[in-house]
């Protein structure tokens, strides 16, 4: 089974869009898919593992590639 | 160990370990429902100070708390439907000073000139707010309006100070439809007193 991967592209933002804008995203999904988020803030590593904690949805992953960073989160 | 017959009759050692799991198991329960609140007050109405509560009411509201923000003195003006807000340097000496466009030799370093001359000269808090709006611009940073629209959308409570408008004779009209109420101190501090978190900016 193949999952369909939704994707923000949040990179060029600053504190606090890509957590506005990721919060925006998951809410249009349904609990249990996945959002893929890419960001270049580096305050947004540990502000979207803080955002996951609070919210209850699981950070799956993140990986640094090409001076961006790449989140996966499953909503709860 | 529901049974109220079999704790009435525990001996009193029992008694106590029983109570203390409960009570464990029960505060548990209170602090997973539990939904966080903050509260701020806003005082300040310029470019710079417009974002520390917007920053921080749009974020709380992203991470599920309930937030609500009083809006007092000159702080009221950003809840304008037409935002000009303007930041200075003047009694501001930590704000920097560096171009954010023009030729090379002179873009991204700090201007020559100490903040206490340039102040002197005419137009020049206009220029002072251009630099700091173009420098959020290149850098990513949202725009005021972007946050207090992401705040409205995320429903923090915008409260505005009552006494504020009497104070400089605003208009009502000329605020946002989508502020909450407005109230005094009487009515914000028992809403602060709730919350887990108060800031005054």
């Amino acid at each position: 089974m193949t999952e369909h991967l939704h994707t923000l592209d949040a990179r060029g933002l600053s504190c606090p869009l890509p957590i506005l804008r990721t919060r925006k995203a998951i809410a249009a999904l349904a609990s249990g898919e996945v959002l893929e988020v890419i960001a270049t803030d580096p305050g947004s590593v540990k502000d979207i593992s803080s955002f996951c904690e609070q919210t209850g949805h699981e950070l799956l992953e993140h990986t640094a590639a090409d001076d961006s960073f790449v989140f996966r989160i499953r909503k709860h | 160990m529901s049974n109220i017959a079999s704790v009435i009759d525990m001996p009193a050692k029992d008694l106590d370990a029983w109570f203390d799991r409960r009570f464990e198991e029960k505060m548990a329960e209170r602090k997973a429902a539990k939904i966080p609140a903050m509260t701020i007050i806003a005082t300040k109405g310029t470019l710079d100070m417009a974002y520390p509560p917007f920053i921080l009411a749009s974020t709380a509201a992203a991470l599920g708390w309930d937030v609500s923000v009083f809006f007092t003195f000159y702080g009221l003006s950003l809840l304008k439907r037409k935002l000009d807000l303007k930041v200075s340097p003047l009694g501001n000496p930590a704000m920097p000073m560096k171009l954010p466009e023009g030729p090379a030799w002179i873009r991204g370093k700090p201007l020559p000139v100490p903040t206490s001359v340039m102040t002197l000269v005419p137009g020049f808090e206009g220029m002072a707010t251009h630099m700091m709006r173009k420098t959020m611009h290149n850098k990513g940073i949202a725009s005021i309006e972007e946050l207090r629209e992401a705040c409205i959308e995320a429903d923090v409570k915008l409260v505005a100070c009552q006494m504020t408008v009497d104070l400089f004779d605003y208009s009502k009209d000329d605020f946002i439809p989508e502020i909450a109420e407005w109230v005094g101190a009487a009515s914000f501090l028992p809403r602060a007193m709730k919350a887990d978190v108060n800031l005054f900016i």
